[in-house]
């Protein structure tokens, strides 16, 4: 094994070792389903439930139960004036109480501005916004029977409409497609921006580690820096790739797992063909259908290719600056001018999956610095192959460029104890002379 | 053994290195001195290749200096340490294979050491969970585990203990013995007069002064004779004056210096020791922390 295979197996072997990468892998993918399940979850749980005494004078509510949340009980309006329903209502302690008065010559705009609720303290949105609601449509109701129209007409007459589109580069129809690939995009884009930054940081923090740990230069007296460098580098990309498949390897299991489980039978020709399908599987089949119109292997292809030389030429950068620095919070100073067009991908990302076309998306996926995580965006809407060619190369480049300044840098920096260079000395480090 | 030919070295400016050539014998101990910036360092890193002289040559046992002979040397940096949270024996083995050790060889001479060292029982823990004079020790090991013709010694005796100063030159002196040639940086004369063969002094950039210990110290004696005896020299030899003076119990030691040239050494040893009772006599030779005090303030 050569020295740099036995530097990146060390800086393999001691980072997956520990017990940080162990459950940052397995606790990862679960962390972040539950970023997504969890408030959605939360949100479908039923909530204390809420009693609410109506008076309804002007019998507008049609006794409406109000729902599993909220429930409506009425008060007969012959036998209970206004002050008397309130005192009702509060020695049930119940939630709120409505008064709706009575109409002045059936006028339902005269009603709307004066229904009112009482309760002691505030009350909460989603009471006040479904009572708003209700009241509405009764209100509405009111009008169209004053206007002559009866409201099962209307009920009738209520379309919905949902637009379906066609690609005509790829002749199909894909329903939700673009949504889907908005979501595609903006993961694969997210996944890179993260990765980079994550792993980009470690190899920063193996650096100043190195330094601070004076053992740099014990390490030099036996490899040359580039190869210290270069493999410390590829070390932590092996460890991100491992996590990545991981992480990967996960949720294509998820995928098949829940593909099997939700279309299993949708997915039977026998029982398509049969035309045996509920309304639900036919909807989770148009989105599996529009899935498969996205071309996966090229997706993963284009996503390794940007990830590892994304992060390449962030981690060479970072490592060339991190070495000028003694602490890891000095070291900010350097890296954040670095870590500039990358935050900047990410603001330009939402404008790249909602236009994956435009002008902005094209530029920042050919510049190199933002086309690991703009190109990506742009990949499932398709691209065309020069584009992706001639950023690729653009990226590859000036990878080879980067890791050329990073290492002069290096060199130098790593033996610098003390005294904090300004980034007009880096300069003259690029003209030091090298072994 | 090494052969350093007319090296320099500037960074941004400023000169660190400037045509510094050294020559030095296999199995010697020799001593790099100076004082801080002097240059030391930046000359070490270049024998390391660490980093490159702008100008000049350096041959290692008759060959141009080169990738190949990182394996024969070994490196005690003056900023040295290890990665604290690595075991003791699996990072042994690591610095070893780096110098191009193979994984076995590298396993067996780890063994060997830790045993040596009385280290044994640690060889599973991580750096951090040892005591300082024990990380000493391992990192020393790390120095000489591939077994290097050339050692290179920067600082070596700052951050040691006494125990593991007096435990190391030791070692050192069997390495010699063994046929390894040793350079000792440093600025602290005492240890290099005690464990040094031969020195080369660097002072603002260039050497300023290099040979045997012996013969440096000659070539700046003043010829102050020491003299010790039970009365005191109440009449000084021709052309000799009195440099100093000091009594002790029933002994009195003075130092002589000669005038000129008329100063005749057998005929003042012979006047004092008739007279008043010569108990010992010796050359006082300058200790080399005067010479290079002398060195770097007038030379």
């Amino acid at each position: 094994m050569g020295k740099i295979g036995l530097i990146v197996k060390r800086e393999f072997s001691t980072r997956v070792r520990k017990k940080t990468f162990i459950i940052l892998t397995i606790l990862g993918p679960i962390l972040s389903a539950a970023v997504f399940v969890v408030p959605a979850y939360i949100a479908t749980l039923p909530g204390d439930e809420k009693m609410i005494t109506v008076l309804d004078e002007s019998l507008l509510m049609d006794f409406d139960k109000g729902n599993e949340e909220i429930k409506l009980r009425y008060l007969p309006p012959q036998k209970f004036n206004l002050e008397q329903a309130r005192a009702f209502s509060e020695k049930e302690q119940d939630y709120a109480f409505l008064h709706v008065p009575r109409s002045s010559g059936g006028d339902p705009d005269w009603l709307a501005r004066n229904i009112k609720v009482y309760r002691a303290g505030d009350l909460s949105m989603g009471v006040q916004s479904y009572l708003e609601k209700r009241l509405e449509k009764y209100l509405q109701n009111e009008k169209l029977k004053a206007s002559g129209v009866s409201p099962e007409i209307v009920a009738r007459t209520k379309t919905q409409v949902n637009l379906r589109t066609i690609n005509t580069k790829e002749g199909t129809e894909t329903e939700n497609a673009t949504f889907l690939k908005m979501g595609i995009g903006y993961v694969a884009a997210f996944l890179i921006y993260m990765f980079v930054f994550l792993y980009g940081s470690q190899v920063m923090r193996g650096v100043i580690e190195e330094k601070t740990n004076r053992i740099v230069e014990v390490m030099v007296s036996s490899v040359k820096p580039l190869e210290l460098m270069t493999g410390k580098i590829l070390g932590i990309a092996l460890v991100a790739l491992l996590q990545f498949t991981i992480w990967v390897g996960f949720g294509a299991l998820l995928y098949f797992l829940s593909v099997s489980v939700f279309l299993g039978d949708a997915l039977d020709p026998e029982k398509i063909a049969a035309g045996a399908q509920s309304a639900s599987s036919s909807r989770a089949l148009d989105i599996f259908k529009s899935l498969s119109t996205i071309n996966f292997p090229l997706l993963l292809g284009v996503f390794l290719f940007y990830f590892v030389v994304g992060y390449l030429l962030y981690a060479s950068l970072f490592a060339g600056l991190a070495s000028v620095v003694d602490k890891e919070s000095d070291a900010g100073q350097f890296t954040f001018p670095v870590s500039l067009p990358l935050i900047l991908a990410i603001i330009v990302l939402f404008r790249a999956v909602d236009d994956p076309n435009g002008a902005l998306a094209f530029w920042f996926s050919l510049v190199p610095f933002t086309s690991p995580v703009i190109m990506l965006a742009r990949i499932p809407f398709g691209v065309p192959g020069w584009e992706l060619v001639l950023s690729m190369s653009l990226l590859l480049l000036t990878f080879v460029g980067g890791l050329w300044v990073a290492a002069k840098i290096y060199r130098t920096g790593i033996l610098m104890y003390g005294k904090k260079p300004k980034f007009t000395e880096l300069f003259k480090w690029l003209r030091h002379k090298t072994t | 053994m090494l052969e350093i030919q007319e090296v320099s070295k500037s960074y941004d400016g400023h000169q660190a290195l400037s045509q510094v050539s050294l020559s030095i014998k296999q199995g010697a101990i020799f001593g790099l001195l100076g004082p801080n910036g002097a240059g030391k360092t930046s000359l070490i890193r270049i024998i390391n290749q660490i980093i490159a002289p702008d100008a000049g040559q350096i041959w290692l046992n008759q060959e141009r200096l080169q990738a190949k002979h990182i394996a024969q040397i070994g490196y005690l940096p003056e900023e040295r340490g290890l990665y604290p949270k690595m075991q003791v024996a699996e990072q042994l083995v690591y610095l070893g294979r780096l110098k191009g050790l193979d994984k076995s060889t590298a396993q067996k001479r780890v063994k060997e050491g830790l045993e040596k060292f009385e280290l044994s029982a640690w060889q599973n823990k991580t750096i951090e969970e040892l005591s300082k004079g024990m990380a000493q020790k391992v990192q020393f090991l790390a120095t000489t585990l591939h077994q290097p013709s050339l050692l290179i010694f920067d600082e070596p005796f700052t951050g040691f203990d006494p125990v593991n100063t007096n435990l190391i030159k030791a070692e050192i002196r069997k390495l010699r013995q063994a046929g390894a040639t040793v350079i000792f940086s440093t600025h602290r004369m005492e240890s290099v007069e005690e464990i040094c063969d031969s020195i080369a002094l660097i002072h603002q950039s260039k050497k300023i002064l290099e040979g045997d210990i012996q013969e440096v110290k000659q070539r700046f004696s003043q010829g102050i004779l020491r003299f010790v005896t039970r009365e005191p020299i109440s009449a000084l030899p021709a052309h000799f004056e009195k440099v100093n003076e000091q009594q002790k119990t029933g002994e009195i030691i003075t130092w002589l210096k000669p005038i000129g040239s008329g100063a005749s050494v057998p005929q003042a040893l012979q006047n004092i020791s008739s007279q008043y009772g010569l108990v010992a006599f010796a050359e006082e030779l300058p200790s080399l922390n005067e010479i290079f005090i002398n060195q770097v303030q007038h030379g």
